[in-house]
């Protein structure tokens, strides 16, 4: 659906990195983590997919948080509080709750693949699940959300050059720094999914991918992934961005 | 106010149908609206088998327009039929299948299939897809070409054809002369125009494919122009496409002599952006002392 959202508040939670809290009742009330909303930017042909990091039905609030990158995040940065930003969503499909009977998940965010895992973070939390979250950016100033996170579970920050927390890569954390985990879920960049996913081969795990794309609805086939060597494909705009960690091949 | 236009095989209560590969096959888009507004529906291309397409990225954003090298992917003609065929019928409005190929048997073969279905009122020849070719040669950019595998699609059916051509060409004229020889009963025009961008960054093309097909508002005065100037030496009607978004530019498309218009990228941006231009069609047709769709076609010709 095409929604109106109107700005709130507006802030940077760390370098080139922003949070905006956007209202609107029904997005507030039917979003779930992992979705995006597919967001229009004034002077721009294609909308720009950014996930749901968080939403409140009882404020009618969704946070969205985006790193500024090229002239679109650029243009959308600039955007003031009371302005109104026209989006399509939410969009695709959110991590699989069901199985929030599982007792201790972990959580692996790359860079700005970490904001859906925020608001999954607090579901799952919601709902009794014990969560570790292991958060990697490049460097001190790009780090955002850490105390947010810690209020849910154990969190382990990385950075690229060890200018704070843990050093090296999110999948370098040792066994023994983590709890036994049953599951886990992940939202970052190629390399670092594939890192993850080979890592933690033997638990079953999810996935939320990232593509370039052009409608966001499923029906241009500019976001599609192979789930086999036979032509099968799943379009990330409708059936993800969430898969679980067998069903897709990472190039 | 009539917006209706007879077109071989058409009957359009208005000109206005979304452009191939940029619908789907209607359902994504009726979640929006009831297409049942629409003059017709184009669907997204048809190849014998199915097709997985090209590596992505496939999209790159442009100045007023995109890139795209989606690669044809598509179920394959069976499945479009058993499934995606009946979906957009129950709306009630001519479906249009684009049918595309490797080989002109491949073609032939695609064509006749469509004659499985008395669902289909016509076929779109898309000839002009960059990535399409036979024996090294793109059929959409050579007219002896073009025309062989025109005569071959009419040989094959008895739905009336309409060839998209390319607008790669030097000789637009000589292109859409040769295919209205060949038994064409209409032209679609344009597609895309093959483009490149490079990623500063990598240094490397965005586009996996390298190259893709431009389209958007970035190709309009193209478009215009290359229908202004078949129009003037074909007496099959066309219809004309190429970065339409509002009611203005549609009347841009007739008074260069086009008879219905398709719309493409501009759904990416505005889901509704169809219902809205058949809305204000017949506003801005008033707006610019036109009583009917008919009357403007190809009254900018001077
Ligand atoms: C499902 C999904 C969720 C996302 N969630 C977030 C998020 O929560 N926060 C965030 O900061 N970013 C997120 N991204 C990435 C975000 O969409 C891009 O960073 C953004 O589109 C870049 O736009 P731009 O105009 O600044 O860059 P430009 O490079 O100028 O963009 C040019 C074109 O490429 C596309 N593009 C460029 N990079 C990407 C990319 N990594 N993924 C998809 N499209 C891209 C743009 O949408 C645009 O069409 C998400 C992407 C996807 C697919
Ligand atoms: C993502 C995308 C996919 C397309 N797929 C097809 C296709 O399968 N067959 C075809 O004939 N044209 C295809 N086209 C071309 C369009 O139908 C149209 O001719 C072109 O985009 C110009 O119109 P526009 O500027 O309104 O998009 C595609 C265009 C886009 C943007
Ligand atoms: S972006 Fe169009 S199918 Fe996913």
């Amino acid at each position: 659906m095409q929604q109106l959202l109107k700005i709130k508040s507006k802030q940077t939670v760390a370098l080139d990195t922003v949070e905006m809290v956007l209202e609107n009742k029904a997005v507030s009330q039917i979003a779930v983590p992992g979705q995006f909303l597919h967001l229009h930017v004034d002077g721009h042909m294609l909308r720009r997919p950014i996930s749901i990091a968080d939403a409140d039905p009882s404020v009618h609030t969704v946070t969205i948080l985006f790193k500024i990158l090229g002239e679109g995040t650029r243009k959308l940065s600039t955007y003031q509080i009371g302005d109104v930003i026209d989006v399509l969503g939410p969009n695709g499909n959110g991590f699989p709750l069901v199985n929030a009977t599982k007792n201790s998940v972990l959580i692996v965010g790359g860079g700005i693949g970490v904001p859906p895992l925020y608001y999954l973070a607090k579901k799952l939390t919601e709902s009794g699940v014990t969560i570790t979250a292991v958060l990697g950016f490049q460097s001190k100033e790009h780090v955002f959300y850490e105390g947010e996170f810690e209020e849910l579970g154990k969190t382990i920050v990385v950075t690229n050059d060890g200018s704070y927390g843990e050093t090296g890569f999110v999948t370098n954390i040792s066994k023994e720094a983590l709890p036994s985990i049953d599951e886990y879920y992940s939202c970052g960049p190629l390399p670092m999914l594939q890192a993850v996913k080979e890592r933690w081969n033997n638990i079953p795990g999810y996935l939320s991918l990232e593509e370039r794309m052009g409608c966001g609805i499923g029906a241009c086939f500019a976001c599609v992934i192979p789930t086999d060597d036979h032509g099968g494909y799943k379009k990330i705009c409708q059936d993800g961005p969430v898969f679980s960690a067998e069903e897709v091949q990472l190039k | 106010m009539s917006l209706a236009v007879e077109l071989p095989g058409l009957s359009l209560k208005n000109p206005i149908m979304p452009a191939s590969g940029c619908f789907g096959f209607g359902r994504e888009y009726s979640d929006f609206y009831d297409l049942s507004i629409l003059g017709a529906v184009i669907m997204k291309a048809a190849t014998m088998e199915s097709r997985f397409g090209n590596p992505t990225p496939r999209v790159a954003e442009t100045s007023a327009g995109m890139l795209n090298a989606i690669g044809l992917q598509n179920p394959g003609v069976k499945k479009i039929i058993a499934t995606e065929v009946p979906f957009l019928a129950s709306f009630s409005i001519p479906i249009i299948a684009n049918i595309a190929g490797s080989t002109i048997e491949e073609y032939r073969q695609v064509a006749k299939a469509f004659q499985h279905t008395d669902q289909v009122a016509a076929l779109e020849l898309n000839i002009s897809c960059p990535n399409v070719k036979e024996g090294g040669i793109q059929f959409g950019t050579d007219p002896f070409m073009a025309q062989k595998v025109t005569e071959a699609v009419k040989e094959a059916t008895n739905l009336p054809v309409y060839v998209k051509l390319s607008p790669n060409v030097a000789d637009i004229v000589g292109m859409a002369k040769a295919v209205e020889k060949a038994g064409a009963d209409g032209l679609s025009m344009i597609n895309t125009l093959t483009g490149m961008q490079i990623h500063l960054a990598t240094r490397k093309p965005v586009i996996a494919n390298k190259t893709g097909g431009l389209s958007g508002p970035a190709i309009k005065p193209i478009a215009i122009r290359m229908i202004y100037e078949v129009k003037q030496h074909v007496s099959i009607p066309i219809i004309g496409m190429g970065g339409i978004m509002h009611a203005e530019d549609v009347l841009e498309f007739l008074l260069a002599g086009a008879s219905a218009v398709a719309v493409g990228t501009a759904n990416f941006q505005n889901p509704y952006v169809c219902k809205e231009i058949i809305e204000q069609l017949p506003h801005t047709l008033m707006q610019y002392s036109f009583s009917s769709v008919k009357e403007a076609i190809g009254k900018g010709i001077v």
